[in-house]
């Protein structure tokens, strides 16, 4: 294989600047407290559905993981960042089993969601946007794709009527730079130019917190969240 | 001529149209009404059959008078045409005299099944289960051990959070024992009362088996009383068109032994 040598020292010459300075922010969330237990869901109107879990699964609004480690957090950059146009690569949010796959999805602003019925069953997809348009769609099974786009910053709560158990979070943010913390609790911003930065991680029930930051190189800085859990 | 056929065509309509209600006395089990599972459905079926037999008796008594009006005065040229002793009003006043002791009969004897499900209260000791309609689905509550259900606050509502009646355990104590469950699940051969709550707009709590057909109204809290007598599995339907997921509200009513339901119900609360 012929390689452009030419080629690639003008790309590294080029990218390099950027590529050394791309420091990174990673870090973990946690809780404190003893989080409420999660609600087994009942399926039973909805038999297609009921069959694919042969244990019932739980509500999703605090999921945890071990030595106290929070899932579904929405951690990004808050202020200080690029306002990044939207990628071109669309998001796609999933409905399977009468449950939202994942249980939250992050996008910019702009940025095209798709949203899939892989079920037997109509859904009707309604997020309860505020600062967007709100809309309330049906999606026979079968159906294309819904496709769609939001163009103001918010989280956003969907819903489906027809099985009232389903729920999920848009994060609709102004940038690229997000992580959703999965099991572990792990997050990580990476490619981040110097400069001060707002970190925010927010949680669909435990609300938002925020901690400034600084980037001055090719580093990575370690923040950590900690929530405090409610009974109820 | 065309006026003797005519009646003749009457006469074999009206028969023809009698031979569903006929049959729904005599025929098998296609035509007879779903299996009934409580107290009080014989006297809701035996009414049922009643007003069925009497009006059938009435649509075909009065399609046959019809037939042989036509069949005598149909081709008739001429000549004074007979009108009714008394003319119109006291037509009308016969006609109306006549239908009312029919609906007044139907309703004072009907009267009776109507009213043990409807205006008779349930029993004391009747166990207490709130039905909530909301679109699309029903939910049902216990109220746990403390006997009592927690107060609901609309704006607790949270279902994505299995909240589906706006309990608020943080603050209200009684609350915190109620048991949600999306299936109404009950004990057999015990009187059951079911407070109907709407969260949203009209909805209907229908269960053939139970011989049970009730709207849920916004703003009124309805309740109905019922003792299933049959183990079993039955579908609950929502049968007031309520909106776009109408089609696809139902939930299941299942009976179970004292013993199943203890079991059931303890599975439910821990």
């Amino acid at each position: 294989m012929r390689t452009c040598n030419p080629c690639i020292a003008v790309a590294v010459v080029i990218l390099s600047p950027t590529l050394m300075l791309a420091g990174t922010i990673s870090g973990k969330v946690t809780y404190t407290g003893t989080p409420v237990k999660q609600k087994p869901i009942s399926m039973a109107k909805e038999p297609s559905c009921e069959k694919q879990h042969p244990t019932p699964i739980t509500t999703e609004t605090v999921v945890t993981g071990a030595n106290n480690t929070l899932e579904n957090v929405v951690v990004y950059i808050s202020a200080g960042g690029d306002e990044a146009n939207a990628p071109s690569q669309a998001v796609t949010f999933t409905q399977k089993g009468c449950q939202y796959l994942p249980h939250v999805i992050a996008l910019h602003t702009g940025q095209e969601l798709h949203v899939v019925n892989g079920d037997q069953t109509s859904h009707n997809i309604h997020p309860m946007a505020k600062a967007n348009p709100e809309w309330n769609k049906s999606q026979p099974p079968g159906a294309p794709p819904i496709v769609q786009k939001f163009d103001n910053a918010e989280f956003i709560s969907v819903k489906c009527q027809i099985h009232p158990w389903m729920h999920g979070w848009f994060a609709v943010l102004k940038t690229n730079h997000y992580s959703i913390t999965g099991d572990g609790g792990a997050f990580s911003l990476p490619n981040l130019p110097p400069g001060k930065y707002t970190v925010a991680a927010w949680h669909e029930d435990y609300g938002t917190q925020t901690q400034d930051i600084t980037i001055t190189g090719n580093e990575t800085k370690s923040i950590d969240f900690s929530f405090k859990a409610k009974a109820y | 001529m065309g006026g003797k056929i005519f009646a003749v065509l009457i006469v074999i309509i009206a028969l023809a149209s009698a031979v569903p209600i006929i049959s729904h006395t005599f025929l098998g089990a296609s035509v007879t009404p779903p299996e009934d599972i409580s107290t009080h459905g014989k006297a809701i079926d035996d009414q049922m059959s009643v007003t069925m037999t009497e009006a059938g008796i009435s649509f075909l008594a009065a399609q046959l008078i019809l037939g042989l009006f036509v069949w005598q005065f149909a081709n008739r040229k001429s000549g004074a045409t007979k009108t009714f002793p008394g003319g119109a009003t006291a037509m009308v006043i016969v006609a109306f005299l006549f239908v009312g002791a029919e609906v007044l009969a139907l309703g004072l004897v009907g009267s009776k099944a109507w009213a043990t499900v409807y205006f008779k209260p349930a029993a004391a000791d009747a166990m207490q289960i709130q039905a909530q309609a909301g679109q699309f689905a029903f939910y049902f509550r216990y109220p746990g051990p403390d006997g009592k259900f927690g107060q609901i606050h609309p704006d607790k509502i949270d279902e994505g959070n299995s909240n589906f009646f706006g309990l608020d355990p943080e603050n209200d104590i009684a609350s915190r024992d109620d048991i949600t469950s999306g299936e109404l699940v009950v004990p057999v051969n015990k009187e059951v009362q079911l407070l109907l709550h709407a969260k949203d707009v009209g909805h209907s709590f229908y269960v053939r088996e139970l011989r049970i057909q009730q709207d849920f109204v916004p703003g009124l809290d309805l309740s109905v009383h019922f003792t299933p007598t049959k183990v079993g599995k039955y579908e609950i339907v929502c049968t007031q068109l309520c909106g776009l997921g109408h089609y696809n509200m139902k939930s299941y009513l299942t009976v179970m032994s004292q013993e199943d339901f203890d079991k059931w119900l303890k599975s439910q609360s821990s």
